[in-house]
């Protein structure tokens, strides 16, 4: 399948465009307004800012201190909150087996905080939700974390309070393995991917609800259609076009905030600061890559470099050689890579809608770059991708009449944009979605799509990792069969930027209950057409493959829009715990629920 | 593809790899109805002296492999001695293990300690094009198991009451539920043939997802005096997707006209993408009006947007004190050109035509005004 690409629609850039791309280069925490734990970069007034790794702390008894410190990645000095003063926030270094102790202090003026470990298996009261874990750290106070590591790898994390991970209260979290780890490496990285805004998160959130397509200078023009109208015909054309029109949405609505806000960074580093991790020709060096953005999908690649990826969200897989991963927030990959026969590689991670990119540099010694690739042209949402290809469907599935008629005018029948072979299912759509103001779409034919490298990296000559190519390096822990299964759509509305599960969202929605041992199976469906990470607190998501049998073990599940996924939870951990979207502003406009695990 | 012995050699030798040299393969196709592997998350090997390290599967190619009829239930694989094996110049890179069962094989003598699989080399292999769930490994999935394979924790006081902490109400922020919009869509100057003067047209709400109270306005005014002029305040329910319905009131605030209407109405986001709202007035004496407004929004660039609008007034009784004759009152088309400095701020300039009818357009030259007026308009579109 592949994807028409939108076109430059020649909208001049913002005066600031250039440096919000690549960024201040002498970015990240300013000097003298912190007390202490400063890392050495910010101290360097010019020049690539490159030594400046976050500290990493190794103690099993750890203090941290959250505050607000200023940065600049754009020019601009702007509030950040940060941990011990730096943003990321230090990098945690622990040990399977090991019981941590975390004292975490807040200095901030006037705000409740939190941490919350993400993907790690801990009592419902470590958690750190806000809410349902605890009462949250006032202001002024202290809250004293503690709990064994049951677990090892690559992990990450962050505030659960309001909008303070955008403000950059994230960072590594890396649990060393009792048990050497199935591979070798010589040396190791952690890439922290983010997006920073100078905006005040909670105003951008308020802009959201304003005008959600603020961003989105990409939209499809009258030259556009003329040109379409010359390429495909004037029926092709009108026809695709009254297709959108008639959705009301388009189709170069990929994600909702996009460079034209944010500034990408890596390890806390705008491109423009060239972030550099060192190797010697010939090591194998073991990249732990972790999505802290709060709304960014990154799509990674080393040019000249084949990466093997050996773990997802901290747990072994069965090793992929890929050229390009995408990564969706709250995800981790360990890859590994073997860099020689040139002094400095790229580290390119563009966002998904091709409008900016976090960029670092792999090096024998600092100071050296290697050429920044062209972004890739900007793909097109289908009606394929959105499952609304009818063309895959069986026309006798029930209830498809139905959708169109609940869908306004949807799509008709013949849209001609077949993807997938004939296994699309026409989803049973809760009643709650039904009518329902804040509902703008619903999915005709879903299909797990585990073998998508999904929207914008298919066909594009390089080797993309998918989910189906991923499989843990161990069989189900478990191994029962689901007892019973859970059926969950993703559903909300663009315009409003109202964002919900069955189209309910968080603040008039009843928990999800568990019963304490069950193992039962989660169906997501995706009726929107964005794409969602979707992260369950507490427990295990194990993503099952299109036969319904465990494949791979996660706490962040992928859903592009259109997709239909399964996972198996096993529910030992009693509690309270947050189920989410992990896109920051979807959470907070209501895409949350509460999964009660009770005995 | 050629039956050689080369082939069969290569079969079993792939079978094998797969079998014993990648347990974890093994763990997780667990179809090979072979002994249950540990579970262990280590993916430790059994061949004590096969060093898998050096292995790469990560670049192994199976996509083209095929061992499609294969079966190897009757094998016995005992005598076999893989020590004098030499993987190194296999070529597995055409095999197929798609229909493959395992189901019977007996592995249970070989002994494959001198094999050095180290040297193997399987091509240019690729997990990730495999087809774990279409290999069939075995005519079943793995039965269910009744017990988890990890033993459900017994849940004690402690965990109960980590379980389940005290938790303050409102303990958990919540981002704000209540937002806002005003946006001024007209701000302008305008320039007619029988004189000129300034106008605008403004909306705006409070709210949440669904409910929301509105502010709408628009006037006119010319020579220093406002001349027609409104303000509305209604209350807003999302009814769809895409549909709002409103009631409240409209205050006339122009030159000798102060009436109040009740106002109902739908306003929302027609099919195409066309900002419509149709609302109804009942005014004091029994008068209704209705106003409809259509408006679009047509991208010449992403900042170059031409908006065509197109807005009608309509009166059901003969009302000549305020110069109203019943239907059709007026017509007022405009196509406005505004570059998007930024999304909040765009000035504009465009084309408006107005025009009245039926007894309204005669009961206004009666009073020395024309009927039609076409005008040039420039001004500005801000919101906040």
């Amino acid at each position: 399948m592949s994807f028409p690409t939108q076109p430059g629609t020649g909208s001049p850039p913002m005066p600031s465009r250039r440096l919000f791309v690549q960024g201040a280069a002498a970015g990240g925490v300013v000097a003298g307004l912190v007390a202490s734990g400063l890392p050495a970069r910010a101290f360097a007034a010019a020049g690539p800012a490159v030594a400046s790794a976050p500290q990493v702390l190794t103690a099993a008894d750890v203090q941290l201190s959250i505050g607000e410190s200023l940065a600049n990645f754009t020019g601009r000095t702007r509030p950040a909150i940060t941990v011990n003063g730096s943003l990321p926030a230090p990098i945690l270094r622990w040990r399977e087996g090991d019981t941590v102790s975390v004292r975490v202090a807040n200095t901030l003026q006037g705000h409740p905080t939190s941490i919350h470990w993400h993907g790690i298996l801990l009592p419902a009261n470590m958690d750190g939700v806000p809410g349902l874990s605890f009462n949250g750290i006032a202001p002024g106070e202290a809250y004293q974390y503690r709990f064994t590591l049951k677990q090892s790898g690559t992990y990450w994390y962050h505030s659960h309070s309001m909008f303070q991970e955008q403000a950059g209260l994230y960072g590594a979290l890396i649990i060393d393995p009792l048990q050497p780890a199935p591979y070798r490496f010589d040396r190791e990285h952690v890439i922290l991917l983010s997006d920073w805004t100078d905006l005040d998160p909670g105003a951008l959130f308020r802009r959201m609800k304003k005008l959600a397509e603020f961003d989105n200078y990409y939209k499809r023009t009258l030259p556009d259609f003329l040109r379409d109208v010359r390429k495909d015909g004037w029926a092709a054309t009108t026809a695709d076009r009254g297709m959108w029109g008639r959705m009301r949405m388009t189709p170069t609505d990929i994600s909702d905030i996009n460079a034209h806000t944010y500034t990408y960074l890596l390890n806390g580093t705008a491109p423009a600061g060239n972030w550099t991790g060192l190797f010697r020709s010939g090591e194998k060096v073991l990249l732990r890559f972790i999505n802290g953005g709060s709304m960014t999908y990154f799509d990674v690649r080393i040019p000249g470099l084949k990466m093997t990826v050996v773990a997802a969200d901290g747990q072994y897989i069965h090793p992929v050689s890929i050229d390009e991963f995408r990564i969706a927030p709250a995800e981790t990959f360990d890859v590994i890579v073997e860099p020689s026969g040139q002094d400095a590689f790229t580290l390119f991670c563009q966002d998904m809608g091709r409008t900016g990119y976090a960029a670092g540099t792999l090096a024998v010694r600092h100071g050296l770059q290697a050429p920044i690739p062209a972004r890739d042209p900007r793909p097109l949402l289908t009606m394929g991708d959105m499952g609304h290809d009818m063309g895959t469907m069986g026309h006798d599935m029930p209830g498809m009449g139905h959708q169109m008629k609940v869908m306004e005018g949807g799509c008709g029948a013949h849209m001609g944009h077949a993807a997938h072979g004939g296994t699309a299912r026409a989803p049973r759509h809760p009643p709650s979605e039904q009518g329902n103001p804040l509902v703008d779409m619903q999915s005709m034919a879903t299909e797990p799509k585990l073998d998508d490298p999904g929207i914008g990296l298919r066909d594009n000559g390089r080797h993309v990792l998918t989910y189906a190519a991923m499989h843990s390096l161990f069989d189900d822990p478990d191994g029962r069969e689901p007892g019973r299964e859970v059926e969950l759509h993703l559903t909300g509305h663009m315009e409003k930027f109202s964002w919900s599960f069955d189209g309910i969202p968080f603040a008039s929605a009843e928990p999800l209950r568990l019963n304490y041992g069950e193992r039962m199976r989660i169906v997501l469906v995706n009726d929107t057409m964005m794409q969602h990470p979707i992260h369950l607190h507490g427990v295990w998501s194990d993503l099952e493959n299109a036969d319904g049998d465990f494949q791979l073990r996660k706490h962040t599940i992928d859903m592009p829009p259109g997709t239909r996924r399964s996972y198996r939870v096993r529910a030992d951990a009693l509690g309270r715990w947050a189920y989410h979207c992990h896109l920051l502003y979807h959470m907070e406009a209501g895409m949350m629920r509460e999964v009660r695990i009770d005995e | 593809m050629s039956r050689s012995p080369m082939f069969a050699m290569s079969i079993l030798s792939s079978a094998l790899l797969l079998a014993i040299s990648a347990p974890a393969w093994a763990q997780s196709h667990a179809g090979h109805a072979m002994t249950p592997p540990p579970s262990a998350d280590a993916p430790t090997v059994g061949a004590d002296t096969v060093d898998h390290a050096t292995m790469d599967h990560a670049k192994m190619d199976r996509s083209a492999m095929d061992h499609g009829q294969m079966n190897h239930a009757k094998m016995d694989h005992s005598a076999m001695d893989h020590g004098q094996m030499d993987h190194a110049k296999m070529d597995h890179s055409s095999v197929d293990h798609g229909q493959m069962d395992h189901a019977k094989m007996d592995h249970g003598s070989v002994d494959h300690s001198p094999t050095d699989h180290a040297r193997t080399d399987h091509g240019a292999p690729d997990d990730s094009t495999m087809g774990y769930a279409a290999m069939g490994h075995g005519p079943t999935k793995p039965p269910a198991r009744n017990d988890p394979r990890e033993p459900i924790p017994a849940v004690t006081d402690a965990d109960r009451i980590a379980a389940f902490p005290p938790i303050d109400h409102g303990a958990m922020e919540h981002a704000p539920d209540l937002h806002s919009l005003l946006l001024v869509n007209r701000l302008e100057h305008w320039d007619g043939q029988h004189g000129n003067g300034q106008a605008w047209e403004a909306s705006g709400w409070i709210g949440g997802n669904i409910h929301r109270v509105w502010l709408r306005s628009e006037g006119e005014r010319s020579g220093g005096r406002t001349d027609a002029a409104d303000v509305e305040v209604l209350y807003g329910r999302s009814v769809s997707p895409w549909w709002d319905v409103l009631v409240g009131v409209k205050q006339d605030l122009g030159r000798g006209d102060s009436r109040t209407w009740a106002a109902f109405g739908v306003q929302g986001l027609a099919p195409y993408k066309f900002e419509t709202s149709a609302t109804a007035y009942v005014g004091e004496g029994g008068q209704v009006a209705a106003t409809v407004e259509v408006e679009y929004e047509l991208l010449l660039t992403n900042r170059l947007i031409l908006q065509p609008l197109v807005e009608a007034t309509f009166t059901a009784k003969d009302d000549p004190r305020y110069g109203n004759g019943s239907g059709l009152n007026k017509v007022e088309a405009g196509l406005r050109l505004r570059y998007e400095v930024n999304r909040r701020f765009a000035p504009y300039i465009g084309i408006s035509h107005e025009r009245l009818f039926g007894d309204t357009a005669e009961y206004h030259q009666a009073a020395g005004e024309r009927a039609r007026d076409t005008r040039w308009v420039a001004g500005v579109r801000v919101w906040f």
